[in-house]
């Protein structure tokens, strides 16, 4: 690129790779370009060779007889040899590249990440967390903390050549520097189930000022609805319990699968059935019973969720048997009978969510 | 095709043997509880050709699921059972046995001089097992909904609300099947060579069977230990894999990969082997570099087992780790490059016939080399972090596993096909659908090289719009490659009964196998044949010259 002797960005676009926002991009592509160039040179010759035999040793006669020719010595150390070089000299460049990724530089800004079915959720270890958005800064270090909260799931940035799996009960680092502020595309690139396709997020790299001053400003907001929350008077009991339920569906992901908006669900398919009027709705299973959707089948639906599948539904919602607390439970259960389609409007729930931080 | 020098030598047009293989016995139980090596091959050809039917029909819904980036045809859970489907169906009931249980069972004992495997009864077994076990798996994965893929990795397929249960029995019992396939090859090369084939006589199918079975010996158990392992706890909630129960999710796939990655070369080694027997009768060659060829067969076999770790680069590992697993990896492109250089050597003052089983073997040098030199570009530890889990991965194995088997498993064919039911089939259709199938495999994979590139995760049901242009070129060569297979059924099909008779060596082919008639009696040999020359000998005139037993069978 820029400052570059040769300007490979033609090879880049030939290639289909996307955009270089990250230094690793840089030196990873280069690499990529050397690959291909000895690949190409490598099998080049040897089908040539190959091409001139085939004309050269054309079939003459139905019974033709041929000497026997045998290897030298010397051919045969060659054929070890010169492909030994060139995937040497590969690894060794390699290597160099990955043993600096495995060791993120101790000035690094820390983000936590972490991965559950089907989001990415990131939290500064002084700042606001937040789902389906990562602001870093540009020319900064970042040392990412990875983990799952259920299955493996990998965190994948195209446009930094960087990937990490992330394990659940367990914490794994990479890291990166941003060159470019812009708005990059985060992947998971490890199978993690139905909606693994759909689970994305972006990076917003801001100019190092911007990050700070965006920084800021979240700390701000932070504070003053802490306040907010710290005081009881602010709130009623049954506001707060809908409220709190709201936000653990929000954090579990609920969401993501079930509906909260009637006028629109008719336009967007969802993954399992609609909490809008569920609370005491007669409910058809799969088994054909049909029984009443009340307190005790929405626990139970959290808790052992393919024990009653609904007409209609696949048997695809994880238990949340161990990963909410009673309370919580109890909240989602109080959230979903607030949801009335002849009451308040709601609203879908769009792009991130900033909460508050956990002591 | 040419009536060669051996029904030449015969003294007239060839004639269909009376007494063969296929006309010992006619009654279903004749075939169903046949000892004979070659009706127990075709029985296995029989279930390998219903499951590559399956396999692909299964991936062209997968590639018409992809031409659009939202959803198509199918739902994302369909979609997900679909993938899982595909993969298991093609390499365990499809690739693995395809070339080893086929056209080893069929021509091991020939090119050896024997009536038979070693052991014919546990030959049956082994049939039978892969049978149940391909069923059971079939069965479970349609009937349970099996969604996690062919890799089943932990903890997504100990707590999917799918059925992972039949199919990993299923796979369980397919493992004993190879076990005893192995086994059975092993004891067959070392105890049933007849008198003057010695060990550096051997054809190189065989070495390549041999470095074969012996991978399938000791790595099949580890993958049937560890599918039971999978299976009793999401059955029983074991915790081997569970981190919230003192269980590591990454074991499971140091186990997984300890099978499956040296599983490649379960189905490379016999297709290289294929080639090697191919590359000398097309160009009327001795192998250049015998030894280096049979050697670097067994230091893939061997170095094979030690490289599992390059497919956990990105899982976290020690960065000594991802180096020494590297290096190793590497050394299996080495090998591999070995065998390339020498078979293109054999080319050098060969007397080269362009057939299709010809077109066959430049698809499958072309497709090696370039799914190997990507395979070593994957090792190359930082540029696997961009391509793991993308669809450069994807083209990689599809290049280097499933197009260097196909071709070398339709080179065998195409090469044995008269040996085998004794009849020729038409070349110019045979020319017209390798390069179909040359071409369509390329169309299909190449985009799929660059959607890696471009950053398109693999098992993707939806996906950016930016990656679409690739996704409908690579549908548009997957179906280039169903016609090619189309073609290539019609054809054979219809040589099975009405091609012209073959005689025993249309081909003029020095390897043993070509010393008996075609098809080949039961017992194998009419004549006790004597194996005066090394295989692939071609430097002496055939007609006239009593070593040469290829003309006097008939």
């Amino acid at each position: 690129m820029n400052g570059d002797l040769l300007d490979t960005d033609w090879l880049r676009r030939l290639l289909w790779l996307p955009e270089q926002a990250s230094t690793f991009a840089v030196s990873v592509d280069r690499l990529h370009y050397f690959v291909i160039i000895t690949t190409m040179v490598m099998s080049g010759l040897t089908g040539a060779l190959a091409f001139y035999f085939f004309f050269r040793y054309r079939r003459l006669s139905e019974n033709q007889t041929t000497p026997a020719v045998h290897p030298t010595v010397g051919f045969e150390v060659a054929a070890v040899s010169v492909p030994l070089v060139v995937f040497l000299a590969w690894f060794v460049i390699g290597f160099g590249d990955y043993a600096k990724l495995a060791n993120p530089p101790p000035d690094a800004m820390d983000v936590y990440v972490m991965g559950k079915q089907w989001m990415w959720k990131f939290a500064y270890p002084d700042g606001p967390n937040s789902v389906g958005v990562l602001h870093v800064p540009a020319n900064r270090p970042v040392r990412l903390l990875l983990t799952s909260r259920d299955v493996i799931h990998s965190f994948y940035i195209p446009a930094f050549r960087l990937k990490q799996d992330v394990l659940p009960n367990r914490y794994t680092e990479t890291w990166f520097q941003a060159t470019k502020p812009g708005r990059y595309q985060v992947l998971c690139a490890e199978y993690c189930g139905t909606q693994h396709s759909k689970m994305w997020a972006t990076v917003v790299v801001l100019a190092p000022e911007a990050f700070d001053a965006w920084l800021k400003e979240q700390q701000r907001g932070l504070v003053a609805r802490a306040d907010i929350l710290a005081d009881p008077d602010m709130v009623s009991i049954q506001g707060n319990l809908v409220e709190q339920g709201k936000r653990v569906a929000m954090e579990q992901g609920c969401l993501r699968c079930h509906s909260i908006n009637s006028a629109v669900n008719d336009t967007e398919r969802h993954i399992g059935p609609t909490w809008v009027d569920l609370y005491q709705r007669p409910t058809k299973l799969t088994t054909g019973d049909t029984i009443v959707a009340d307190e005790a089948y929405l626990t139970e639906s959290m808790m052992e969720p393919n024990n009653k599948i609904v007409a209609g539904y696949q048997p695809l919602m994880p238990s949340y048997q161990g990963k909410m607390s009673g309370p919580d439970t109890a909240a989602v259960v109080e959230y979903i009978k607030s949801l009335r389609s002849d009451s308040a409007e709601l609203q879908p729930v769009k792009g991130p969510v900033y909460e508050q931080l956990r002591q | 095709m040419s009536s060669s020098a051996s029904s030449a030598a015969a003294g007239g047009p060839a004639v269909f043997p009376e007494h063969h293989y296929l006309n010992n016995g006619t009654t279903v139980r004749s075939w169903l509880l046949t000892l004979d090596h070659k009706r127990i091959a075709l029985l296995y050809l029989s279930v390998v050709m219903v499951s590559f039917l399956l396999g692909g029909i299964f991936a062209m819904v997968i590639r018409l699921e992809l031409l659009t980036p939202g959803p198509t045809i199918i739902e994302a859970l369909t979609y997900n059972r679909m993938f899982t489907l595909h993969g298991v169906v093609m390499i365990f009931l499809f690739m693995i046995p395809a070339i080893p249980a086929v056209f080893g069972n069929f021509f091991l004992p020939i090119m050896i001089g024997a009536k038979d495997v070693a052991f014919p009864r546990w030959n049956l077994v082994s049939f039978y097992l892969y049978f149940a076990g391909a069923v059971l798996a079939l069965w479970g994965m349609l009937n349970g909904g099996t969604d996690t893929g062919w890799t089943f990795y932990t903890p997504y397929s100990t707590t999917t609300a799918q059925g992972v249960l039949p199919v990993l029995l299923g796979v369980f019992v397919i493992g004993f099947s190879s076990i005893l396939t192995g086994l059975n090859f092993i004891v067959t090369i070392h105890t049933l060579r007849a008198p003057g084939i010695t060990w550096f006589k051997l054809p190189l199918f065989i070495w390549a069977l041999y470095g074969t079975a012996i991978i399938q010996v000791l790595a099949t158990p580890v993958i049937g230990l560890v599918a039971m392992l999978v299976a009793a706890e999401s059955a029983f909630g074991f915790g081997f894999f569970d981190p919230a129960r003192g269980g590591d999710p990454v074991l499971f796939q140091h186990l997984f990969w300890f099978y499956s990655h040296p599983a490649v070369y379960i189905m490379v080694l016999p297709a290289m082997g294929v080639i090697s027997e191919t590359i000398s009768a097309y160009s009327r060659k001795n192998i250049f570099g015998y030894s280096m060829i049979a050697a670097s067969s067994l230091g893939i076999a061997f170095v094979g087992f030690f490289a599992w770790g390059h497919h956990l680069f990105t899982s976290g590992q020690s960065a000594f780790d991802a180096g020494a697993f590297a290096v190793i990896s590497m050394l299996v492109g080495v090998f591999t490059a070995i065998k390339v250089f020498n078979w293109v050597g054999t080319l050098y003052k060969g007397a080269i016939a362009f057939t299709a089983p010809y077109a066959y073997i430049c698809g499958f040098l072309f497709f090696l080399v370039f799914g190997g030199m990507t395979g070593i570009a994957l090792a190359t530890v930082s540029l696997d972090i961009h391509w793991q889990d993308t669809y450069f991965v994807v083209a990689h194995f599809h290049f280097i596993m499933v197009g260097a088997v196909i071709m070398g498993f339709l080179a065998g064919l195409h090469y044995w096909f008269p040996k085998m039911f004794g009849r020729t089939y038409h070349e110019g259709w045979a020319l017209v659908s390798a390069a179909l199938i040359v071409l369509g495999f390329n169309a299909t994979f190449i985009p799929q090289f660059l959607l890696g590139n471009a950053g398109m995760p693999r098992r993707y049901y939806e996906y950016p719009e930016r990656f679409q242009a690739l996704n409908v070129a690579s549908t548009a060569g997957s179906s280039l490659l169903a016609i090619g297979f189309i073609i290539i059924a019609i054809y054979l099909g219809f040589a099975l009964k009405y091609g012209p008779v073959a005689g025993p060596n249309p081909w003029g082919s020095r390897g043993y196998e070509w010393m008996t008639p075609s098809p080949p009696p039961t017992e194998n040999f009419d004549v006790t044949p004597t194996f005066a020359h090394p295989p692939h000998d071609y430097t002496e005139d055939a007609v006239g010259d009593p070593d040469f037993a290829h003309a006097r069978t008939t």
